[in-house]
């Protein structure tokens, strides 16, 4: 059903810089995702992690160097590419259901109302709420529903348009420990089953740390790539923030950056 | 009123063909019937948006803006219509540019609305005659539109159902969820710019009916009602529209009857519409959930 996706390299970076207007987020990113991919977007508030997304989104230019996405440059109204950006709290009185939201996901950039293929539509709107899980309370008000029950039914939107890209913009913030893992191994499993490509912004690793495959880690007006266990050291943090910073393991093999409380602490808010 | 057989007295009673009769009888009637619905219709599709966009007080304040243009226009010899166009088509212009950044602006657009009314008041004054014109503009002449007047709202008001119904999925995807429906390529900003001025060309269509003060209540009422009773997008726009023009027709009929201003009967019927809507959406949720304020409660559960 879902296209298969090209071989090799789905983004290719060569030398890439990002501004926001004239001030400079970060530069000399020099990296490439392959097709299938789960990578996880780390780094620090404002480092530029969302700047990325929006590169990828052909929502802004490159500042310096290249971006090739899907072997193109990045445009607009790509519908390879699902998208869930970083959610304000929805107004509990919005008159629309989450099924509205969803159906957006696939005709909500054509002009006029919908004529002719509603059937098929409504059809496929109800594959993506199922395959979120969420039918239950899929035609309840959404400003009315959880934060994870939200974020379920937005991904269902993006999965809705039929990419072969997810980029998830802190899927996981405001959630509770157990449901930023059933929500991460949702993105898991669907990424699997649709053979997408995943950027997913997060602030912890921990619960990401079965699923991905690598990291990329953005601070500091610099990126850099690899496995979580290659990326995330006390060497490589410590060069990437330019202030000492210590990567400890329990156990379990779950990373904890210490160093960085005054950055990263409102976030466990 | 104009000149109406006063030998007669309008008969009202249980036959309703007879109603119907008396109610048509008089060519002013007839005209303030179609004006009203086309009106109505437009004010209610487009409202449907206004309300979800968040938008109602720069529409209440656009409305303003227009009788500074209509009695600025008037004054320079032109029509009140095409003074009304150029101001409410311009001010809509700028505040769609401003998108998403017009909310919470409402300091600006309240000086902006009173200063519209100063101008209007000045420009009044300086022309003879002044009073009628005002209140005509303020209040609406339901009851003085010409078979051309008619004309013209049908042809505004084609114009601005089928525009709204032309951008219907990208304007709802733009208002919902406005960062992915961009990245969709979506044209926000346009979709924006174009939606102000779509319901400027409405405000301006309206005023002859109610006028800039209480164009309001024909945008937000019913809009606002509809919102409460469906979550279907599709639905609440044609329960809206529904509504508007069930207020106008009932706002008419009344004001045939009893000879106070219609502008008193639209703008109080829609406002104990809602009224009563609120009271009865509340019981039905209530009802639904099984206990008072179930929906609280399970949101502050699932609050973090």
């Amino acid at each position: 059903m879902t296209p298969p996706p090209p071989a090799g390299p789905v983004i290719v970076a060569d030398n890439l810089a990002a501004a926001y207007g004239s001030r400079l987020i970060w530069q000399n990113a020099s990296f490439s995702v392959d097709a299938g991919e789960f990578i996880a977007v780390l780094g620090p508030n404002g480092s530029g992690k969302s700047t990325l997304l929006r590169l990828v989104l052909g929502l802004i230019p490159p500042a310096a160097g290249s971006l090739q996405v899907l072997g193109r440059r990045p445009h607009r109204g790509n519908a390879e590419v699902g998208y869930v950006p970083q959610r304000r709290n929805i107004d509990p009185d919005l008159p629309v259901r989450g099924r509205d939201f969803v159906h957006l996901g696939i005709d909500g950039n054509r002009w006029g109302i919908a004529v002719g293929d509603t059937a098929s539509h409504h059809q496929r709107v109800d594959q993506a709420i199922a395959s979120v899980e969420a039918l239950t309370y899929a035609d309840r008000p959404i400003g009315r529903l959880s934060g994870g029950e939200q974020q379920r039914l937005l991904l269902a939107q993006a999965l809705a348009g039929r990419p072969q890209m997810l980029l998830l913009d802190e899927p996981l913030a405001s959630l509770d420990l157990r449901n930023q893992i059933i929500i991460a191994e949702l993105v898991a499993d669907l990424a699997r089953a649709n053979r997408l490509t995943v950027l997913l912004i997060a602030h912890d690793i921990n619960p990401l740390l079965p699923i991905v495959d690598r990291v990329l880690y953005v601070a500091h007006g610099g990126v850099a790539i690899g496995k979580p266990a290659d990326v995330i050291t006390t060497e490589q943090l410590s060069r990437l923030y330019d202030s000492p910073v210590e990567v400890l393991h329990d156990r379990h093999g779950h990373m904890f950056v210490v160093g960085l409380e005054a950055e990263s602490a409102h976030h466990d808010a | 009123m104009p000149d109406i057989d006063l030998a007669a007295a309008p008969y009202f009673g249980w036959d309703v063909l007879r109603d119907l009769q008396e109610l048509f009888r008089y060519t002013f009637m007839q005209h303030a019937f179609e004006a009203g619905t086309i009106v109505a219709i437009s004010a209610g599709v487009i409202g449907y948006f206004v309300v979800l966009r968040g938008l109602s007080f720069a529409a209440h304040g656009l409305s303003h803006i227009g009788f500074a243009g209509a009695t600025g226009a008037v004054l320079l010899g032109a029509s009140a219509l095409a003074g009304l166009l150029v101001f409410t088509m311009s001010a809509g212009a700028v505040m769609g540019a401003l998108g998403q950044r017009l909310r919470g602006r409402d300091v600006t657009i309240g000086l902006v609305m009173a200063w519209s009314l100063g101008l209007g008041l000045l420009f009044t004054y300086l022309y003879q005659g002044a009073a009628n014109l005002a209140i005509g503009i303020l209040f609406g002449q339901i009851f003085g539109i010409t078979s051309q007047d008619v004309a013209v709202t049908l042809v505004a008001g084609i114009v601005t159902v089928l525009l709204v119904l032309a951008v219907y999925r990208p304007l709802l995807f733009a208002t919902l969820d406005e960062e992915v429906a961009e990245a969709k390529g979506v044209p926000v900003r346009g979709l924006s710019i174009a939606f102000m001025v779509i319901l400027a060309v409405a405000v301006s269509e309206a005023v002859q009916v109610v006028g800039v003060l209480l164009i309001f209540a024909l945008i937000v009422a019913p809009a606002a009602i509809a919102e409460r009773f469906t979550t279907r997008p599709s639905r609440g726009l044609l329960l809206s529209a529904i509504l508007a023009v069930l207020f106008t027709w009932a706002g008419l009929t009344v004001a045939y009857y009893i000879p106070y201003p219609v502008g008193f009967f639209i703008t109080t019927i829609a406002f104990t519409s809602y009224i009563l809507a609120r009271v009865v959406s509340d019981v039905i949720a209530r009802r639904a959930a099984g206990r008072p304020f179930a929906w609280r409660e399970e949101q502050l559960r699932h609050s973090p």
